[in-house]
């Protein structure tokens, strides 16, 4: 009797993961430029008041 | 603010064509393993977030002890910026260890050393951010940072020898395993490629957005002197 193994589909579980990992870098990314787009908002603002 | 540095925007561009490239490799390179099955490609990722994660959360340790010999602030903000980083790639670290554990160990979860270990180490900085945020005088916040990742630090070491120390069924890529491990397996020279090309490009993500980040922190800070001026 002659058995040939084939690798399981584990594909599913391959692309949740990386699915997961390039989402979780996504949001990173994006929190960090939404935070820095706030902080020069507030800066502008704040030196408009100094001046003022 | 200033304009953004040169040599930090090619540092952005090179970080993101080495997330390409290095996803291709795990992905479409390197063979699928014998046993496993395509979930293993999940380990070039999950070794390479693991590695940046802990280099962070040291240089965290080390950024406290520079801020507790010279009293400057710009270490403080170099200390949150590197345990920042390393949370979230920590974080991806153990999502993804979970995802490859339920085909590979049958299981989501379990208390096994490594595990464990690791956890304690996400939960010590998560406990780090939220502890800061209670105390509100910036040199006191300094201070309490720098002698927590100090401490913390300590979990980095104990989580990477975890399973070179105690019985775990974790497997060991560089060493000798324990027994008791599932999931091993041997690299081929491709496999050995694409790992240490994941290895390297991850180090450069982390100095990119550790770069980034730290120019965060110094635009928060002027935000927050300026405030106070303002204010009075």
């Amino acid at each position: 009797m002659i058995f040939i193994e084939t690798p399981p589909d584990t594909s599913g579980y391959m692309i949740a993961g990386y699915a997961i990992a390039f989402g979780v870098m996504l949001i990173y990314v994006l929190s960090l430029i939404i935070r820095y787009r706030n902080l020069n908002r507030d800066l502008s603002m704040l030196e408009e008041i100094d001046k003022g | 603010m200033k304009t953004k540095p040169r040599t930090l925007i090619a540092l952005d561009i090179l970080a993101l064509i080495l997330l390409g490239v290095s996803s291709y490799l795990a992905l479409v390179f390197a063979p699928t393993e014998a046993t496993m099955g395509q979930v293993q490609r999940i380990f070039y990722f999950h070794v390479a977030t693991a590695w940046v994660g802990m280099l962070g959360f040291i240089a965290a340790g080390i950024s406290g002890i520079i801020f507790l010999v010279t009293r400057n602030l710009k270490w403080d903000r170099v200390e949150v910026a590197s345990v920042e980083i390393s949370l979230v790639f920590f974080f991806i670290t153990i999502v993804l260890g979970s995802i490859w554990a339920r085909p590979i160990w049958n299981t989501w979860w379990t208390w096994d050393p490594r595990l464990t270990t690791a956890t304690i180490t996400e939960l010590i900085y998560i406990a780090y951010f939220m502890l800061r945020q209670g105390i509100e005088d910036p040199d006191r916040r300094a201070r309490f940072g720098a002698i927590y990742t100090l401490i913390g630090s300590v979990s980095v070491p104990i989580t990477f020898m975890s399973i070179r120390l105690y019985r775990t069924i974790h497997p060991v890529v560089i060493g000798t395993q324990s027994a008791e491990a599932q999931g091993g397996f041997n690299m081929t020279s491709d496999m050995r490629f694409a790992f240490f090309f994941a290895l390297i490009s991850f180090t450069i993500i982390f100095v990119d957005l550790f770069w980034n980040r730290i120019r965060l922190g110094a635009l928060a800070d002027k935000v927050e002197l300026l405030k106070l001026k303002v204010m009075q």
